[in-house]
């Protein structure tokens, strides 16, 4: 067998480890992060893009396949160009059969090869369950340490605008209770470009969470290689009455809300935390060892989620902090919904956001 | 215009050794020499034993579960022969005990793997296969993977996944063959029909006539073989792997066996099979043939037969030592191996033993002493 070294990153370091031929690679984090400052505007789509064609170029192991990932450059575009780079044998579209892919690939990844999957759909990957929790989420645990997984898993997640209850899942609620997985959630374009190059690097399988609704925003994304550890949250803004957390797409309806609620006199740590596992409660601690007050918006239904998972992390780490009950704001307990005016109604938005804030400040 | 045919098939069977040991010489012809029958013979005999004492173990309390072999073995140990050891690789149910073996599998592996022991999966580096897989059919796509790994790594390895003839009624049955198919990688899919899918017969399980067929959809050179024939599996898996090896893609083989002991140590067959069924099925055991056979030909005799026995049961009793005498693992084992290297959070935690809520200290609940074996 012909075992490729890990390609390693300027400034990173190459780790061996039994279960991973060639080895795998760490970036060096401890390089500040490139300024979100300047005018190389792209979209999220396009950051997504240039992190595979980065890494694609770098390692020879890499390869995406999906459903019309290559000739038709992606249902959503966000693969355009790269069959012409990189040609067939490592853009590859698949019949349509996720368990099928997702299967394939967890067992390409365990023979040494870099696999990214696409998912058109995170709402997709429900067929393909079994493959992901309880193969590629335990490969390494149930072998004894002896095959790995480094995979990554991507797609659309969470409702893309009147897709209907089966299209519009938010998986991170199901899958974050699964232990041996890596969840990325990326709110904007310079942590998707960040985000998914850590992820492709990364040794273990790594669920990244886009949005369909996010796909075309547009932001500046420095043309430099840039890696973003997983398990720091951002610091959005700064403010001491409440500390805000929330990652993916609400990350957005925060930062609005925050503006309103600033009018009115009330300045909140927003925290977007980037990765769901590993979560830095860390920081959301830290915060509210300043602020007292917390708000968790979460676009997954409220039972047993993320934003559960935090209100009982603070109640054990940091009980004594709280001036008040922590609120969350997630989706409705209901299926979502097709029309239009409902799916809204469903979904975290700034109002209710705000009046969630002012509900922990009562 | 007139209707015209447009595809027709047809599914061939093959059986070079029938029950009454007598061979087939015109497809005998470059198959198994006689040292290889006498070979496969005392392999299927100490997998036979493996099976009693496995059996006895999980009665006596020492092991979770297990599931006998009983019956099967011709067609781990023809194809495992028909594989070439350290290059192809075996991707396997929990049916196919002697070929993991003939392939380099420490024998105790099996055993610790059924006691729980996650180490009983560690595959040792110079052995080309997977650890058991107990879910129905999932592996069938992890030996796709692989074998489109291979093509991509330009090497001329062959894949083997075996699997029942209720796992062909999963989904990811289907996913792999069309995968397989669509992608002509080196796989052979080897079906051992052993008539029941735990307490469901086969011919509740699917309306098909054989299982064999199931592989035309996918085009898909396709062979139904008796599968107590240690002659037919091995010349069946042979062909299948030149072919692959020469870039003909994937092969299917239907081997028609039967399990004659339970389900697994959980399941008690009695009640759901008929003891006639049975019995004719006892008449076809592949190891009675096999001893007719070579008895006839002079390789074999009782002396040869009661030294086989005793070997196979001191053999087999050094393994159960061996897997007894490893120490149980430790508690805080099971976070060894969740991530290549272990977050924060999860560090905490096997420090501890406990979440932090808890408030309890490791001491305390005696969870960092080493658990004991049943």
């Amino acid at each position: 067998m012909t075992t490729i070294k890990a390609p390693t990153p300027p400034g990173g370091t190459l780790h061996e480890h039994p279960a991973l031929p060639g080895g795998f690679a760490i970036p060096d984090f401890d390089k500040p992060l490139p300024s979100r400052e300047g005018d190389r505007e792209i979209q999220y789509r396009e950051a997504l893009r240039e992190a595979m064609n980065e890494e694609m170029r770098r390692d020879e192991r890499v390869f995406l396949i999906g459903e019309e990932v290559a000739e038709y450059n992606g249902a959503y575009k966000i693969s355009q160009g790269m069959l012409d780079e990189f040609g067939a044998k490592r853009i590859i579209d698949s019949p349509i059969s996720e368990n099928g892919f997702a299967g394939m690939s967890i067992a390409a990844a365990m023979y040494g090869l870099r696999p990214i999957v696409e998912f058109m759909s995170w709402s997709f990957s429900l067929v393909a369950a079994d493959q992901l929790l309880n193969n590629a989420a335990k490969m390494l645990y149930m072998s004894g340490g002896q095959w790995g997984c480094p995979i990554v898993f991507r797609g659309n997640d969470g409702a893309g605008g009147q897709l209907g209850s089966t299209h519009s899942w938010c998986v991170e609620g199901l899958y974050a209770n699964v232990p041996g997985l890596k969840i990325v959630i990326p709110s904007n374009p310079y942590d998707a470009k960040g985000l998914l190059k850590t992820a492709i690097l990364d040794p273990d399988p790594v669920f990244v969470l886009e949005s369909e609704r996010m796909l075309g925003d547009k932001a500046h994304v420095p043309e430099e290689e840039y890696f973003i550890p997983f398990g720091k949250a951002r610091l959005v803004r700064e403010g001491s009455d409440c500390t805000v957390i929330s990652f993916g797409r609400p990350v957005q309806f925060c930062m609005e809300a925050c503006e309103q609620l600033a009018a009115d006199g009330i300045e909140c740590d927003l925290l977007d935390m980037r990765t769901i596992r590993p979560l830095d409660m860390e920081s959301v601690v830290e915060s509210l060892k300043k602020t007292n007050r917390i708000v968790i918006v979460d676009q997954s239904w409220p039972f047993g989620g993320v934003a559960s998972e935090v209100i009982a992390q603070i109640t054990e780490q940091a009980f004594d902090w709280l001036d008040g009950p922590p609120v969350r704001v997630n989706t409705e307990d209901v299926p979502t919904p097709y029309a239009k005016g409902l799916e809204a109604a469903y979904l975290p938005n700034a109002e209710k956001i705000v009046a969630g804030v002012k509900r922990s400040l009562a | 215009m007139p209707k015209k045919t447009v595809y027709e098939a047809k599914i061939e069977y093959m059986q070079i050794l029938n029950e009454e040991g007598k061979l087939d010489d015109k497809l005998a012809k470059d198959t198994l020499t006689d040292e290889q029958v006498v070979y496969l013979y005392e392999q299927m005999s100490i997998g036979r034993q493996y099976d009693e004492i496995a059996f006895k173990l999980q009665r006596s309390g020492r092991m979770g579960t297990y599931p006998q072999n009983k019956g099967q073995e011709a067609n781990a140990v023809g194809a495992g022969l028909a594989l070439e050891k350290g290059k192809d690789w075996l991707i396997p149910c929990y049916r196919e005990n002697a070929a993991l073996f003939m392939h380099g599998l420490p024998m105790h592996y099996v055993l610790l793997h059924w006691m729980g022991d996650e180490r009983g999966n560690q595959i040792p580096e110079d052995c080309r296969m997977t650890p058991l897989s107990i879910p129905i059919g999932t592996h069938m796509l992890h030996a796709m993977g692989i074998a489109w790994a291979n093509k991509l790594r330009g090497e001329d390895s062959v894949v083997t996944t075996f699997f029942g003839d209720g796992a062909t009624s999963e989904g990811d049955f289907h996913a792999a063959m069309n995968f397989a198919s669509v992608m002509q990688v080196p796989v052979i899919f080897y079906c051992q029909n052993n008539q029941w899918a735990i307490s469901v017969p086969r011919e509740s399980q699917m309306n098909s006539a054989t299982v064999a067929q199931k592989a035309i959809a996918y085009d898909m050179p396709t062979i139904q073989i008796d599968g107590n024939d240690i002659f037919a599996t091995y010349k069946a898996t042979k062909d299948a792997a030149k072919r692959a090896r020469e870039g003909g893609g994937p092969s299917f083989i239907e081997a028609v066996t039967y399990r004659l002991g339970d389900h697994t140590t959980a399941d008690d067959a009695r009640r759901y099979r008929d003891q006639a069924e049975v019995d004719a099925w006892k008449a076809r055991d592949p190891l009675i043939r096999t001893r007719i056979y070579m008895e006839k030909k002079g390789l074999w005799s009782d002396k040869h037969q009661t030294e086989l026995e005793d070997r196979a049961k001191r053999i087999v009793d050094e393994v159960a030592k061996t897997a007894f005498e490893i120490e149980a693992p430790a508690a805080a084992d099971f976070f060894d191996h969740m991530f290549a290297t272990l977050p924060d959070a999860l560090a905490r935690q096997r420090d501890t033993m406990r979440t932090s809520s808890l408030g309890l200290d490791p001491d305390q609940i005696g969870l960092a002493a080493r658990t004991q074996r049943a």
